[in-house]
């Protein structure tokens, strides 16, 4: 833990240490704890920053992959990763720490909301939360959308999406497979 | 508890979704209230819009919103299947992905894929956003409330804690 974080060992593919299941499990499950509001930003400060177990490029490189893969990012990240480190057993154990516990106190959270959600104080309170989580939701769209300003066609694109599953609300099911191969075709188009 | 019909409604629809949700667990927020909401009538547009709160405030992946909509339409077995049906066909991509990047990152065609979904996820997003904000904007200090937490967090690195907090006192005190 001490001296290793001087010089990084230039770009192995394979981790230079071993991390037991447990271990994974519970980087995991710490992570996963602490990251109210996105858990990707605590992810890093818990695999880079503290324990060192993968440099910033290595981490950047696991989010693309993340992000370019279909379904929930932080749980692409932790099945990706737990195989790097550990094989099979490695990402069920990546998985297991990141969505276990926090099952067990949303689980709760449900039981909760089923009985008090008539609550007139609940309610209340609910519909300030309600606004603050969608305020943030947009403000994380804000942020992601700034890149967007070097393409028209990217912001054509990206509009088009917002029309036609936000207002039109046509089913995804239905309009992804139509427009997933057009943007993916355009985006080929224009770097041709 | 619903019957087993609802559990396989649950089951393949969220699989599918799973499947569905570019750039992230989010983007599917769209076609989640479609089918709770709008097709299925298992919940009001409200109550969607509270699981989504409380999914947020929780600790942990935000994805856990299917496991309160789970729970919400069938009970523990509901909360068990649309978790495992939204994490299954995605992780096992995932696995079989993950393995073999190392020989196609960087290439032409990864970067055209990734170039065409940004927009679509950014777009994806943008409705989520629109869908849970409409629902939420119930009196004028709700419209004050989603503004300020957008502006908070689009504009400081305010621990989004202290933004629930506050809010959720305001709407206690009656002000919403």
């Amino acid at each position: 833990m001490s001296a290793t974080h001087d010089a990084q060992p230039a770009a192995s593919s394979s981790p230079p240490f071993n991390p037991s299941l447990l271990d994974i499990f519970v980087v995991f499950a710490s992570v996963s704890l602490s990251g109210f509001g996105g858990v990707l930003a605590w992810a890093r400060r818990a695999l880079v920053e503290r324990r060192k177990w993968m440099t910033p490029e290595e981490f950047n490189d696991l989010f693309a992959l993340s992000q370019f893969l279909p379904g929930p990012n932080i749980v692409n990240l932790s099945v990706v990763y737990g195989a790097r480190l550990r094989g099979p057993a490695g990402s069920a154990a990546a998985f297991c720490g990141l969505l276990g516990p926090p099952l067990i106190i949303v689980t709760i959270f449900g039981i909760l909301y089923a009985h008090f959600a008539d609550v007139d104080g609940v309610r209340r309170a609910l519909a300030g939360l309600s606004a603050a989580a969608s305020g943030m939701l947009i403000a994380t769209v804000a942020k992601m959308s700034q890149p967007l300003r070097a393409s028209w066609l990217a912001v054509v694109i990206a509009l088009g999406t917002f029309v036609a599953i936000g207002v039109m609300r046509w089913p995804m099911p239905v309009v992804l497979p139509l427009l997933l191969p057009m943007a993916i075709g355009l985006a080929w188009w224009v770097r041709r | 508890m619903k019957g087993s019909d609802t559990l396989v409604t649950l089951g393949l629809y969220f699989a599918l979704m799973s499947l569905f949700a570019i750039g992230g667990g989010m983007s599917a927020v769209p076609e989640f209230q479609r089918l709770a909401v709008e097709t299925k009538g298992w919940m009001t547009d409200r109550e969607f819009t509270d699981l989504f709160a409380i999914a947020q405030v929780s600790p942990g992946p935000n994805i856990l919103l299917v496991t309160l909509i789970g729970y919400h339409v069938a009970g523990f077995a509901g909360a068990a299947v649309t978790t495992a049906a939204i994490c299954g066909p995605s992780c096992v991509f995932a696995y079989a992905v993950g393995r073999a990047w190392d020989r196609f990152k960087g290439a032409r065609w990864a970067m055209i894929i990734q170039a065409g979904m940004g927009p679509v996820s950014i777009g994806l997003l943008a409705a989520s956003g629109l869908i849970v904000a409409r629902a939420a904007a119930q009196s004028w200090i709700a419209i004050v409330i989603i503004a300020v937490a957008a502006a908070v967090s689009y504009w400081t690195r305010l621990n989004p804690l202290w933004i629930f907090a506050v809010s959720a006192i305001l709407g206690f005190a009656g002000l919403t």
